[in-house]
């Protein structure tokens, strides 16, 4: 009986919210939260992010059969709401940060340990209606315990011997092998959710872009997206297909950077130089295009802040050849080195279910059999005049991540030269009308997908700012991936993963 | 078959590394003379060696991405002898990023505590400068500077490749009178 109904046949028993863009809000009453709880439990849906403001939470879903998207929203008039957590474990931490920092409590949710409130900020839930005196001290924390003969811990981090964000793990092992891997995140929180609120349009726009700096261009994206879809903001055409170019650049980059560092963590250097010269061509690309080596700022409102020159277009066409020699080559490297392949295949195992479970995306979920990509649906510009490929391998070890990975370079490469060629020309940015609306934005960055919303006054004036990093629903797995495998492999599966810290902290 | 990796190092050894030279026209900004600078004064001051332990404080991992270029062979940092270490006991300078949120600024005490003098710490960025776009929230301190002594500071959002060299050399020769 059950699974015949849709996600917008379900909700549409709540209130559906006017002005909300490009896809619906529903509110649900307390009886119409439970029964999407309920819901959740058997039906195909997944949760693309989930966050709260005063006195509501908020939820949005996607039909993985029939492709919609959708917010369900509840208002907590005691400031408490059942949990989702226990129907999906994706959003266990992500409830309980939303305790830390909204202070409205997960009613049914098992595990109730602060996450990103370590005890040290001046109030606790410091975005609440009425925050709480800080502790006196700062909170330890309890991690889970492991117990058995030989059993031992070690505690890494915050600072770690890379150049890498910080965070703590803490490993339960039995001589080499890795028994229970627990992260400890929530170091990196700048509070980027009470800075945007009530920041005017340009700050709100700056601080997005730097919510996780190697994904800068995606998340100015899906702001730029969500307030377009708040205002009804038409961007020109030319604008997507620049934006298009920026966002597979960004991918490109990182993608390659990451496999030469997952090379590198299996002690092939050789590989991190060849993938760092890679890499530097394209930030200097970025550079001389659009004059700057991330493309922060670069993606506005209505458009982007500057053009393609027809010059620039030229060079990059000339370096892209060059460039996907160069990566075939690295491919070849990768795949004929057996002890290369030693260290990554097999290793770092993450199941199917698991990864359905989580509703990961990005490569994680690619490379374990879910191929879900934002840019393919639901869509959006320039994609929906490209058609691509999206790689999906079924092992989920850290080799058919850097697989994926490779894959998705080489077809980022190819989209990016028919964007080039396909280009239209015209205006590349249009005023944003003065209205009010609330709008989502969903863009795949290379690490997934990242979803934004908002609500922004007629004033432009954001009231109210959440930005998804598709990380919260990768960090877990890391934990189940490291299980049984040797501490020493830890770095590599780390790699393989590259989850955000900053996105994630938020 | 010959082995991939073997032609490739074949390749590298008959065609010399990629630093400075393949990279396309690194010079109009004087990328290559900056570097030279920095390696002759490093030498002259340490010895051939100094080494920099970076430590993340609560950045968006931007500047990170730019201190991993300067590494890459195309500037090559480590071809100066100056090198990043994995431990702050190994280092002289701590290159620090990011405004410092609240939950990182113990640590960052700790570590500038593990690190034996003479050091200098270096705050990278406009976030380590004075907090940036995230100053004022709750979460964050401010600057590097508000939580430990910082010697010098490299602009930048991020910083590129060449700002961070300079920003290095510039610090070789304010260490000048501290070394003797
Ligand atoms: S200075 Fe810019 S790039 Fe560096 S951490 Fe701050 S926001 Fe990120």
């Amino acid at each position: 009986m059950m699974g015949d109904v849709t996600l917008l046949e379900f909700l549409s028993l709540g209130q559906r919210v006017e002005g909300h863009r490009p896809w619906p809000r529903f509110v649900l009453d307390l009886r119409g939260w439970r029964l999407l709880i309920d819901r959740l439990r058997v039906a195909e849906w997944s949760v693309m992010a989930q966050w709260a403001e005063r006195d509501h939470i908020h939820v949005a879903l996607r039909d993985e059969t029939s492709g919609d998207i959708a917010v369900a929203s509840h208002y907590c008039d005691d400031r408490r709401f059942p949990a989702l957590g226990n129907v999906r474990p994706g959003v266990i931490r992500i409830e309980r940060a939303i305790h830390d920092v909204w202070g409205l409590t997960p009613v049914g949710l098992e595990d109730r340990r602060p996450w990103l409130d370590h005890g040290r900020w001046p109030s606790r839930m410091p975005l609440a209606a009425q925050p709480m005196a800080p502790p006196s001290q700062p909170d330890g924390y309890s991690f889970l315990q492991a117990v058995g003969e030989g059993l031992h811990q070690i505690p890494v981090g915050p600072v770690h011997a890379g150049v890498i964000e910080p965070g703590h793990f803490r490993f339960h092992c039995q001589g080499e092998a890795v028994v229970r891997l627990e992260e400890r995140l929530g170091y990196q929180h700048k509070g980027i959710e009470g800075l945007l609120q009530g920041a005017p349009l340009d700050k709100a726009q700056r601080i997005a872009a730097r919510v996780s700096g190697d994904s800068t261009v995606a998340y100015s994206l899906a702001f730029a997206r969500a307030v377009e879809a708040a205002t009804g903001c038409e961007v020109p055409p030319r604008a997507h297909w620049v934006r298009g170019l920026m966002a597979e650049m960004e991918r490109v980059a990182n993608h390659v950077f990451d496999i030469g560092a997952v090379c590198n963590d299996a002690a092939f250097a050789v590989m991190l130089s060849h993938m760092g010269v890679l890499r530097e061509k394209i930030l200097r690309a970025n550079d001389a295009l659009f004059g700057h080596r991330l493309n922060m700022d670069r993606i506005v409102p209505g458009g982007v802040d500057r053009d393609l020159s027809e010059e620039g277009a030229e060079a990059l066409k000339h370096l892209l050849y060059g460039f996907g020699k160069m990566l075939a080559k690295g491919y070849k490297l990768y795949e004929n080195t057996p002890s290369l392949s030693d260290r990554t295949v097999s290793t770092g195992i993450v199941q199917t279910s698991l990864i359905h479970r989580f509703g990961a995306g990005g490569f994680v979920g690619r490379a374990s059999g879910r191929g879900q990509d934002t840019r393919e649906t639901p869509s959006y510009p320039p994609y929906d005049k490209l058609d691509m490929t999206v790689p999906v391998l079924t092992e989920g070890d850290v080799n058919a991540r850097v697989l994926v990975r490779f894959a998705e370079a080489k077809e980022s490469l190819h989209l990016i030269n028919r964007i080039l060629h396909e280009m239209p020309e015209g205006a590349f940015r249009v005023p944003v009308p003065e209205v009010a609306g609330e709008g989502l934005g969903v863009v795949e960055s290379f690490r997934g997908e990242v979803v934004v919303w908002l609500r922004i006054s007629a004033g432009h004036v954001v009231e109210r700012c959440h930005t998804h990093d598709p990380s919260w629903f990768q960090w877990p797995l890391l934990e189940a991936a490291i299980e049984g495998n040797i501490v020493a492999d830890f770095p590599l599966c780390n790699k393989s993963f590259n989850c955000s810290y900053s996105g994630h902290d938020l | 078959m010959i082995p991939p990796i073997a032609k490739m190092l074949a390749r590298h050894l008959l065609k010399g590394p990629h630093t400075m030279k393949d990279a396309p026209r690194p010079d109009p900004d004087g990328v290559a003379e900056l570097a030279e600078a920095l390696g002759r004064r490093a030498r002259a001051r340490l010895g051939r060696s100094l080494s920099i332990r970076e430590v993340d404080a609560g950045s968006c991992n931007g500047c990170e991405l730019e201190i991993h270029a300067v590494n890459h062979p195309i500037y090559d940092l480590e071809r100066f002898g100056i090198r990043f270490v994995a431990s702050p006991r190994h280092a002289d300078v701590l290159l620090v990023t990011g405004p410092v949120t609240r939950n990182m600024e113990e640590a960052l005490r700790r570590t500038v505590e593990a690190t034996p003098e003479p050091r200098w710490i270096v705050a990278m960025g406009d976030c380590g400068k004075d907090g940036g776009c995230f100053a004022g929230s709750y979460a964050v301190v401010g600057g590097v500077s508000d939580v430990v002594p910082v010697d010098l500071h490299i602009p930048g959002c991020p910083p590129s490749p060449r700002q961070i060299l300079a920003g290095l050399l510039a610090l070789l020769d304010a260490a000048d009178g501290r070394l003797g």
